[in-house]
């Protein structure tokens, strides 16, 4: 009979290569990295068992639980991996595990692998990283480690593919296995430990010795117990007088010293064992007091290049040919509202969001090649010192990067940082970063003030008033955090500790697969909330309360008799506007934002690109009535330099222009990132917190530049 | 003579660990491999002086705040 749905999971230290083994058994591919916790997410995915000596086809679904050093969690996914496998009840509870193990680090390796195998769950351990193991003379016996471990042990390449058919042949067999051989556990308790063992058990109805003592550490950490269950437990362990620091470092010496004789036995050395030579005399140079940082300058360096540079070609491509497509549409379908709902609205929306695919799939390519090359971790320890500074960790500085492009995954990958407090800094000064959605508020704004000239003879005026607000979002990420940790307190010491994985050459499928992965979340998350406000926008831009818009329309019809249609034309678009119901919400939040130097047609972009920046430049040209290619910056400038103020001067003078610059570098003005927080904060309360001071940060410096420039 | 610690190791030193002086850090350096009676060498040092990278016993590089390493004492 086909037996459908059993579950396996597969468990291992960061960087053994299990989310590799995880690609090669599914072919499901997923975010895997070098730097430890970047598998935080629940990764799943099925692969077949062929049939063989008579036996069945055989569908198993496997789940990649988060890297972790040891079954004591020390960051929120580490947590994962036991709430599952200490509580049989749960739906991704399997029945097998499989300990993938970096043979050229055997004995931190076996440390997990003793402590899972204690749970009394079937285990096979899965042995990777020969290469770099034969690379350091070590040779390992896996016959004689599996005698020893009393476990199916299997020789894998989870990178080539080799060894994987055996390794699913050993998960078939103790799947199948019949007779549960008897557990032997590594770990002997000691002491009172028994005792307290064994009243646990009852009270649980637990068989398993060692899930009985993971009852006792890490109840809180188990979502699956109630609150008077925990009680019951603290109550056993005041009575028992359990000490359980002093347990946990006791646990583990015995279990190295249960270790080390099996290690000797299967592993053997051919002289003294040392690091593969090309990790350290790279480390010499990427770690060095000057070279590492201009390294890290250098890199950086490309990155911008990269996003700003090569990326201007697929994105002009992309903006004239949605340009094209919109005009397209509206020649041929009948004249009407539905016709420019669809085009004006709902297309020009989405072109809005498919222009920052090539920027978003550059900056995650590149993210990602330094996460698998093994380089993040090095930029991670020469980085440390100064983001501690600022409250920060070492660990802040991918998140810190990400950010250029987007705040959104750049938030989710302050996952990997285990102390809280640091965490929490890191999501609340992220978006403070200059996203890629920034770029086009920058640009138009730039090139409206700043003009084309040469510095030095090769810098280039506006390219450096750019990089001077990237800086900018720096220095206010940085200095953002400082304040806001005098006013968090810590409660827990942060702590860096990281394994430096050695330099691997990255999968580039995998590369790629970052690259769409990136793509489709943006464009789904993202593409949501613009296409919603770019539908809402134009309603409320195209209808008035009662009549004003017809009225105003007749009004400019009266007072330009002889000119040009063309004038009238865009004399009636600006008047309807400003009677609209949008125009209406425009001049009701004037008197707040004159102070910043804005008018209520800017008040109006700012409403609208409230939920998301990249509506604003959309959101401009509309306002001002331009036809046609609402994205060409050549025409919105243009229009934006005849727009006069009140008094008959210039509208955009570069006070009001600097002011609005410096308003978008700190505005949180974006709803994926506040949801992004909601989800990563669990709560409103940080999400609030950000949004508030980002507003007031934002408000307070664009207030202090208008006044102080006019 | 007091006794010296990781943080104390002059580049490329060796020195086998002792004991570690503080409860909390010294389950997760025990985690990490570090286990009393293990080799352990300064490899590198960050540019700015901290955090430092340490070979532990020969299989793979770890890095570690200064403060981190202070608790780890050697013989």
């Amino acid at each position: 009979m086909k037996q459908e749905n059993i579950k396996i999971a597969l468990v291992g230290n960061p960087n053994a290569g299990k989310s590799t083994l995880f690609n090669a058994l599914t072919g499901l591919r997923q975010k895997t990295g070098n730097f430890p916790g970047v598998t935080v997410e629940k990764k799943s995915g099925t692969f077949r068992l062929p049939g063989s000596d008579g036996k069945q086809e055989l569908d198993v679904t496997v789940v990649d639980l988060p890297g972790t050093y040891s079954v004591y969690p020390k960051s929120a996914d580490e947590g994962v991996v036991m709430d599952i496998l200490a509580n049989p009840k749960h739906p991704d509870y399997p029945a097998a595990i499989i300990v993938v193990a970096d043979a050229s680090n055997l004995q931190r390796n076996l440390l997990l692998f003793t402590e899972i195998s204690d749970l009394g769950i079937p285990t096979v351990l899965a042995l990777n990283m020969l290469d770099i193991a034969a690379s350091m003379k070590l040779t390992v016996n896996a016959v004689q480690l599996a005698m020893q471990l009393k476990v199916p042990v299997v020789k894998i390449n989870a990178r080539t593919g080799d060894g994987i058919p055996n390794l699913q042949q050993a998960v078939r067999q103790i799947i199948e296995r019949t007779e549960k051989p008897e557990l032997k556990y590594f770990y002997a308790p000691k002491g009172n430990e028994p005792a307290l063992i064994e009243e646990v058990k009852e009270l649980h109805q637990l068989d398993n010795d060692y899930v009985a003592l993971q009852y006792v550490c890490q109840h809180d950490n188990f979502s699956f117990l109630a609150q008077p269950v925990r009680a019951k437990l603290d109550a056993l362990i005041e009575k028992y007088g359990f000490d359980e620091m002093g347990f946990l470092a006791d646990e583990t010496i015995a279990r190295y010293e249960t270790i080390k004789p099996i290690i000797d036995k299967a592993v053997k050395s051919e002289g003294v064992t040392e690091q593969p030579l090309w990790t350290r005399k790279l480390d010499k140079i990427l770690l060095h007091p000057i070279l590492g940082y201009v390294t890290f300058a250098v890199i950086l360096m490309v990155i911008f290049q990269a996003i700003f540079a090569w990326a201007s070609y697929p994105m002009d491509w992309l903006d004239e040919n949605t340009a094209l497509l919109i005009a397209w549409t509206k020649e041929i379908l009948p004249k009407g509202v539905l016709n420019d709902l669809l085009t004006d609205g709902v297309m020009a929306g989405i072109g809005g969001v498919i222009i920052f695919i090539p920027q978003i799939a550059i900056l995650f390519g590149l993210v990602s090649v330094l996460e698998e090359s093994g380089y993040m971790a090095r930029v991670m320890v020469i980085m440390d010192k100064i983001m501690r500074r600022f409250g920060l960790n070492g660990r802040s500085v991918v998140p810190l990067i990400s950010g250029v492009a987007c705040a959104v995954p750049a938030i989710m990958t302050t996952r990997s940082i285990s102390s809280r407090h640091e965490r929490l800094l890191t999501i609340l000064v992220t978006p403070i970063m200059s996203c890629s959605a920034r770029l086009p508020i920058y640009s138009i704004l730039i090139a409206l003030i700043i003009p084309s000239t040469k510095v030095l003879g090769i810098f280039n005026m506006q390219g450096l008033v750019l990089f001077g607000l990237y800086f900018l979002g720096l220095i206010g990420a940085l200095a953002s955090a400082w304040l806001i940790s005098l006013f968090i307190k810590r409660t827990e010491p942060g702590y860096f500790m990281l394994e430096m994985p050695t330099f691997k050459m990255p999968r580039w499928g995998h590369v790629g697969f970052m690259m769409y992965d990136s793509v489709k979340s943006f464009v789904l998350e993202a593409g949501k909330v613009i296409l919603a406000i770019s539908i809402i926008l134009w309603v409320l831009s195209s209808y008035g309360p009662g009549d004003h818009m017809e009225v105003a329309e007749q009004k400019v019809v009266k007072a330009m008799p002889q000119a040009p249609e063309q004038e009238v034309a865009a004399a009636i678009a600006s008047a309807r506007l400003e009677s609209s119901y949008a125009g209406n919400f425009g001049r009701f939040i004037e008197p707040a934002i004159r102070p910043l130097g804005y008018d209520w047609k800017i008040g109006i972009a700012l409403l609208a690109s409230f939920a998301a920046r990249e509506v604003f430049v959309g959101t401009m040209a509309t306002i001002y009535s331009i036809s046609g290619d609402s994205e060409d910056v050549l025409t919105v400038k243009e229009r934006l330099v005849q727009e006069k103020n009140d008094q008959g001067g210039p509208m955009y003078t570069p006070a009001v222009c600097y002011s609005l610059l410096i308003f978008y570098v700190f505005a949180m003005m974006c709803m994926s990132t506040i949801a992004v927080v909601y989800r990563e904060t669990h709560g409103w309360k940080w999400p609030l917190i950000q949004l508030g001071y980002l507003m007031v940060l934002a408000y307070v410096s664009a207030f202090a530049v208008y006044q102080i420039m006019s | 003579m007091s006794v010296r610690t990781v943080s104390q190791l002059e580049k490329g030193e060796k020195a086998v660990i002792r004991s570690f002086t503080d409860r909390v850090m010294s389950l997760k350096l025990l985690e990490m491999g570090c286990v009393p009676g293990c080799v352990v060498r300064l490899d590198a040092v960050a540019p700015l002086g901290d955090p430092i990278c340490i070979n532990v016993g020969g299989c793979y590089s770890l890095s570690l705040r200064l403060n981190e390493a202070s608790t780890i004492e050697i013989e």
